[in-house]
């Protein structure tokens, strides 16, 4: 991943320039370290979201690069999952809430009127917090998307695409025999990775995981880290974890939220290593969280 | 990316797609709203045809009469005594009073139907009035009466619409009563005439319809005459035995054949006779009672229109002429009732007798108070949901008295003290099941074990009450154990850490903050109670009860069987009055379960 | 009792050495009296009771001992007619057959027993109020736990409270059972289950009881199952869409006013949904019909079956509501997450999802239909017609039970019986539909909690 500075194609304010001084990793209104990366998936500016009258994200502008896994961590009620929520606009089926700033998607604003949302989350997929298998059989969890989108033309094709999701989500050796069987059955770690399977059975562009491992065990939280691991190859995920050894485990990236605030973005090793805001390191030596 | 493209054929499958996908969903959508809307229609209805049915219950017509109070009839010597005034035959005064009236008519059947204008209870509102002032006999007295059902509803305007018409030219009558005819200037009768014949021409119609059924009805007949030619054929030389039966049932088709010709020559007669008469124009036709009634109000008298021509109608006097003078242009009217005689129970002459009523001021509509304090009674006029109403809430305090305690005792034991062992399970499914049990099978217990065991009395509000706290403890069990849930463990942890027994406990500090929603599950419990009816067939309560309960011994009726007993009733007044006791009814549940919402929205409270 | 109580209370505290050394009593002296009250008025009650219950039966037993032999030998109609007519003889009410000497006698003596019977329940009840009342007396002293005793006395009364659910159904249980073994004695139970013709009237002539009236329950089933599948054609679509449009679509204030105006059809009595039925719903199809060509009998299957559909919607759409709801937020974000619209995550996921619960609530509306009664007897027919067109009338199990029961019966003849055996089938199919149903929901319930 390339971490050099450039300039960002999509800034809002033209005034702004993250590479003019000393101060180049300081933002006006309070981030620290580089928020755009060179070819962003996802770009956002000066993104609000408001829950009725709480200020729930304050101002933050993030870009997901290309390729990259962005982790997102904090302590909780930070805004990091209401941030994720908002790059596949999750955000809409929560009632009053209301959400300003710009979020790009390959330069497509997705809170444009004109973009709909079912090709949006379409592009990008989501992995939540806590496995939500539907109550049908493993292959009918998968085939779901295709299904529904009406990606495919014969059965012979939905059993590929069945076949190759759960490969991909490193499932298919343990249920190929018993692809009938209602997704629920599975275990914990298994149902995420048949939650994941079901994302990715539509080729999204971007998945986003809502801390994906934390109802899990530690062996299958393993299992989940090296899936994100491979599947960052053909991928972009923004991932919000809670653990921020799975943070320095699975991303290239990583952004602190604190309060609603995006307080420090950097390469992970710079973050774990050398944090250069206050509250980040108080976070990372655990001081608080 | 290798796969760069096979993604972008992805979004472009579901973008071609999604027109069509957001069509299924716009289709859904309306589906829903589709259903909430007939659903909402479904309410609307009910209730508008109820309130539409029922609102004219509220007012009763009563008709005045000058009755002759005279002394030697009511109390011959001159006693006042209330035992003597009481017997008097007071009916015989409303019919003399009836006779004096309309002098015109004679005749048995003739005073039959006079004397049926007012109602058969007319004679209590004498009876009554004398009672409270004896001084009135022997004097002329302008009483209001109620009106028979049918005059009450005729004057609601439920027998008939009535057109007026004002009459052009000159008409003359050649008599004042009797069968007369009159004859105008003008060609007023035109109308009337074309529509006999436009219905002429649509019996015509009808029969030749009926005709075209017959022939086809010959068709097949004929098919199947051949068939059984080749039947018996056969069975010549098959099935001897089968063949007398064979040559009767063809014996029969042959017969039927015969009287089907038959019947559709007669049917072609009388349509053709009909078509003839409706295409020539002009001439005389007579009217029949399946037709529109045609009355000429001329004179101040009243004629029905039995023939009728261009220029003049030929007819019976209903209500008498002041004379047979010619009556000028605009001064005569022609009265269309547009329902058939044949479609409704008041008859032509009825009509005549309660329009010369209403011109004359003495039919009005007052507030029916008879509604609210009577009882039952087999003239719509005098029924009232008065007796029925104490039943019920006879019947209610019964059952009130006994399901809120035994309700609230047993949820209070199973929430809090019972022990979770079999016992209490079985008890818990058993209150489940109860609350589901068809209305009906705890009347076949109530009739089996209270009346037929225990020999309790039929049609008692006990018994009643007794059945219906049987079906509502489930609800009220239910409902209450709900509310002990919802009251936190940390108010019983407290009471029980200071000392207080568990008894205690519950009674000082978990009841009182249950209590509200204890409260609405009991009145809903009782709001189904209110409107139950089956179980209460059961045990006896559908009795025709005149007297009003005095108590909950007395063989009573409630509301919801009041209204069940009316609705099978023929006359159309019962319609109206059935509707306005189920409005009573719905108004009752209403204030219950709003009262029930309001509790639970007041008490609500987040622990 | 309240006296009772206050002699308990006083007492208490005089045997605790007055109110300065109240905290000597083992309990508050209110629970001391309370205690006295129990003891007053408990047996005395119970006595009452008792006696009330039975006093009619035995009474009349000891009448009928006073009566002619001739009298005592008639068979238990003429018997129990005679009897009527001596009880309304004493009561002062005019009597149906002729007032001969023996009876005024019978009368007389009639009204001299209950006379006994009160005077002596009068005396019995207060002197064991008394008595109780001295017991408690004697064993109040600030040791006692007076207190232990009433909580006692409660907890008991409690545990009767809730059995009496389990006795309601014994009672019934017993009582329809022992009429229909009675029924089953004259009617086989096969030629009952599956005979296809019912006509109870023909079985009333007196010399061949139970002998001629054709007792197939067949076209009363058919007839009900005719109805009730109407009424679920109309109320499952209706009912379920209407819940989904609620829980999924509807904005608040339009939930706000729509849900308690479509649960007003769940307050509405089932005789007024059987009044509209019969003069405005069945008359209307009627119409309709005619205007179409069609012979829709003014009875028909079809208006009974609507208007109990319509009654149904609430109980369909607020039941399928709750188990809608009840379906996790967590399963509509993953299928929306995957880009599906509103419809397709209510009809793929929410629907399979809830449709135990759904099923349930079904069942549960079919034995609701299967034993509604008013709308019924109101608007469907009364003679048994096996068959399947929805515009031809039909009767119901309900229609036979109000018809054979109301009025008169005698308790004895097939007729009468015939409503209990009917009353048992209705029972028991929705005791077997309620409790499959239940258990459904429950499971289903028990999945996502």
């Amino acid at each position: 991943m390339e971490q050099t500075m450039n300039m960002s194609k999509t800034t809002a304010e033209p005034a702004f320039d993250v590479n003019s001084s000393a101060l180049a990793d300081r933002r006006v209104d309070g981030t620290v370290g580089k928020i755009r990366v060179d070819n962003p998936r996802m770009s956002t500016t000066d993104v609000d979201v408001y829950y009725g009258d709480k200020h729930a994200i304050q101002n933050v502008s993030l870009d997901i690069g290309q390729n990259e896994v962005v982790a997102m961590i904090g302590p909780s009620g930070c805004g990091k999952s209401t941030f994720l929520r908002c790059l596949n606009r999750m955000n809409d089926t929560v009632a009053g809430c209301k959400v300003t700033g710009t979020l790009l998607l390959d330069k497509e604003d997705i809170y444009d009127p004109k973009i709909d949302v079912v090709p949006l989350r379409v592009r990008v997929g989501m992995v939540f917090q806590k496995p939500n298998p539907f109550p049908k059989s493993i292959y009918e969890n998968v085939a779901y998307g295709p299904r529904i989108h009406g990606l495919i033309t014969s059965n012979a094709d939905l059993d590929e695409i069945v076949e190759t999701s759960l490969k991909k989500a490193g499932l298919w050796e343990e249920v190929k025999d018993r692809m009938d069987q209602p997704g629920t059955g599975l275990s914990g770690g298994q149902q995420q990775r048949l939650c994941i399977a079901r994302t990715i059975a539509v080729s999204p562009e971007v998945i986003l995981m809502d801390e994906p491992c934390s109802a899990l065990d530690p062996i299958a939280t393993a299992k989940i880290e090296e899936l994100i691991d491979e599947l960052r190859e053909q991928f972009t995920i923004a991932i919000v974890t809670h653990s921020m050894q799975q943070a320095a485990r699975v991303s290239q990236r990583t952004a602190y939220f604190h309060l609603g605030k995006l307080v420090e973005v950097g390469e992970t090793n710079q973050i774990f290593t050398a944090p250069k805001h206050k509250l980040t390191e108080d976070y990372i030596t655990g001081r608080f969280g | 990316m290798a796969d760069s493209p096979q993604k972008l054929r992805t979004i472009d499958i579901v973008e071609r797609n999604l027109k069509k996908r957001y069509h299924a969903e716009r289709r859904f959508r309306l589906f829903g709203l589709l259903a909430v809307v007939t659903g909402l229609m479904f309410v609307s209805a009910l209730f508008f045809d109820i309130i539409n049915k029922g609102h004219g219950a509220f007012l009763q017509t009563f008709i005045q009469l000058d009755v002759e109070l005279t002394a030697a009839d009511i109390d011959p010597q001159g006693s006042r005594d209330p035992e003597v005034l009481r017997k008097a035959d007071y009916m015989g005064l409303v019919k003399q009073s009836m006779r004096e009236m309309y002098p015109e008519v004679t005749g048995r059947s003739g005073r039959r139907d006079l004397y049926a204008i007012p109602s058969s209870g007319a004679n209590l509102y004498l009876r009554d009035l004398v009672l409270s002032n004896p001084e009135l006999v022997g004097t002329r007295q302008q009483i209001w009466v109620p009106a028979d059902d049918d005059i009450d509803v005729f004057n609601k305007g439920g027998s008939t619409d009535i057109e007026t018409e004002t009459g052009r030219g000159i008409a003359s009558p050649s008599g004042a009563s009797g069968e007369i005819s009159v004859m105008t200037t003008t060609n007023s009768f035109t109308p009337i005439l074309a529509e006999v014949k436009e219905n002429l021409a649509a019996q015509a119609a009808e029969l030749q319809r009926d005709m075209k059924r017959l022939e086809s009805s010959l068709v097949s007949l004929d098919a199947s005459i051949v068939e059984m030619d080749q039947q018996i054929e056969q069975a010549q030389n098959t099935n001897p035995g089968h063949l007398q039966d064979l040559q009767n049932a063809r014996e029969d088709q042959v017969n039927q054949r015969e009287l089907n010709r038959a019947e559709i020559e007669r049917l072609s007669a009388r349509a053709e006779d009909k078509l003839k008469r409706a295409d020539t124009p002009g001439g005389e036709e007579k009217l029949s009672s399946d037709l529109p009634s045609y009355l000429l109000k001329i004179n101040g008298g009243l004629v029905k229109v039995d023939r009728v021509s261009n220029v003049g109608i030929f007819g019976r006097v209903l209500l008498p002429l002041d004379s047979a003078n010619e009556a000028g242009d605009g001064n005569w009217q022609l009265l269309t009732l547009e329902t058939p005689e044949d479609d409704r129970r008041m008859k032509d002459q009825m009509i005549a007798w309660g329009l010369k009523l209403q011109d004359q001021g003495r039919m009005e509509k007052r507030f029916n108070t008879t509604f609210f304090t009577a009882g039952d009674s087999r003239e719509p006029e005098l029924a009232g949901i008065g007796g029925a109403f104490i039943g019920s809430m006879l019947t209610l305090a019964v059952t009130l008295l006994l399901s809120f305690p035994i309700g609230v005792a047993a949820a209070v034991y199973l929430e809090e003290f019972a022990p979770k062992n079999r016992w209490t399970d079985i008890i818990e499914v058993n209150i489940n099941n109860l609350a589901a049990v068809p209305s009906i099978v705890f009347g076949l217990l109530g009739l089996a074990v209270f009346i037929n065991f225990f020999g309790m009395p039929r049609s008692a509000p006990l018994v009643g009450g007794v059945v219906l706290t049987l079906m509502t403890l489930p609800t009220i069990i239910i409902a209450s154990r709900a509310a002990l849930k919802s009251v936190p463990p940390s108010i019983r942890e407290a009471a029980l850490g200071v000392g207080a027994s568990p008894l205690q406990t519950v009674t000082h500090h978990v009841l009182p903050l249950a209590m509200p929603g204890m409260l609405t599950g009991t009145i809903i419990g009782m709001a189904q109670a209110l409107g139950e009816t089956a179980p209460l067939l059961m045990i006896g309560m559908v009795a025709f009860v005149v007297d009003l309960p005095g108590g909950v011994f007395d063989p009573s009726t409630v509301l919801p069987v009041q209204i069940y007993l009316w609705a099978d009733s023929p006359e159309r007044a019962f319609v109206e009055k059935t509707s306005a006791a189920i409005m009573v009814l719905l108004a009752f549940l209403i204030t219950m379960n709003a009262l029930a919402v309001y509790l639970r929205k007041k008490f609500e409270r987040r622990w | 009792m309240a006296l009772a109580y206050q002699l308990g209370l006083k007492r208490s505290v005089a045997s605790a050495g007055g109110h300065a050394s109240i905290r000597h009593l083992h309990s508050l002296p209110s629970y001391y009296g309370a205690y006295a009250a129990l003891w007053c008025g408990l047996p005395a009650l119970l006595v009452l009771g008792f006696w009330t219950a039975f006093e009619g039966n035995i009474v009349t037993s000891v009448l009928i001992g006073y009566l002619p032999e001739a009298v005592q030998q008639t068979d238990p109609q003429r018997l129990n007619l005679i009897l009527n007519d001596i009880k309304n003889l004493a009561g002062g009410n005019i009597v149906s057959a002729n007032v001969d000497p023996a009876m005024q006698q019978a009368a007389a003596s009639y009204q001299d027993l209950l006379s006994i019977s009160a005077a002596a329940k009068t005396v019995v009840v207060l002197a064991l109020g008394i008595l109780g009342t001295l017991w408690a007396w004697k064993r109040i002293s600030p040791k006692f736990r007076a207190r232990n005793a009433v909580e006692k006395t409660v907890n008991i009364f409690l545990i009767v409270c809730s059995s009496i659910a389990i006795l309601t159904t014994l009672g019934i249980v017993l009582s329809v059972l022992f009429e229909s073994i009675r029924f089953f004695g004259k009617v086989p139970f096969m030629d009952f289950v599956f005979g296809l013709e019912w006509s109870p009237q023909t079985s009333i002539r007196a010399d061949q009881v139970g002998s001629t009236g054709a007792f197939g329950a067949i076209p009363l089933f058919a007839g009900t199952l005719l109805i009730a599948l109407i009424a679920m054609i109309v109320a499952v679509p209706i009912g379920l869409m209407s819940a989904i449009f609620m829980a999924e679509y509807a904005g608040p204030k339009f939930r706000a006013v729509a849900k308690p105006v479509l649960e007003v059809l769940a307050g509405v009595p089932t005789v007024v949904y059987g009044f509209f039925a019969a003069l405005t719903v069945a008359p209307l199809f009627r119409d309709l019909g005619d205007a179409m060509g069609l012979a829709v009998s003014s009875e028909s299957a079809l208006a009974a079956g609507a208007v109990m559909g319509i009654m149904i919607i609430p109980f369909i759409s607020s039941l399928s509501d709750d188990v809608i709801n009840a379906v996790p937020q967590s399963m509509r974000d993953g299928s929306y997450a995957l880009g599906a619209t509103k419809s397709e995550t209510v009809r793929r996921v929410i629907i399979p999802a809830a449709l135990p619960g759904i099923v349930g609530g079904i069942l549960l509306a079919v034995s609701r239909a299967i034993g509604e009664t008013m709308i019924v007897v109101m608007a469907a027919g009364l003679s048994a017609n096996l068959t399947a067109n929805p515009l031809e009338a039909v009767t119901t199990v309900t229609v036979q039970i109000v018809t054979l029961l109301v009025g008169d019966q005698e308790f004895d003849s097939a007729k009468t019986l015939a409503a209990f055996a009917l009353g048992l089938m209705l029972f028991v199919v929705t005791l077997v539909l309620n409790i499959i149903a239940l258990r459904v929901v429950r499971k289903y319930r028990e999945q996502y909690e």
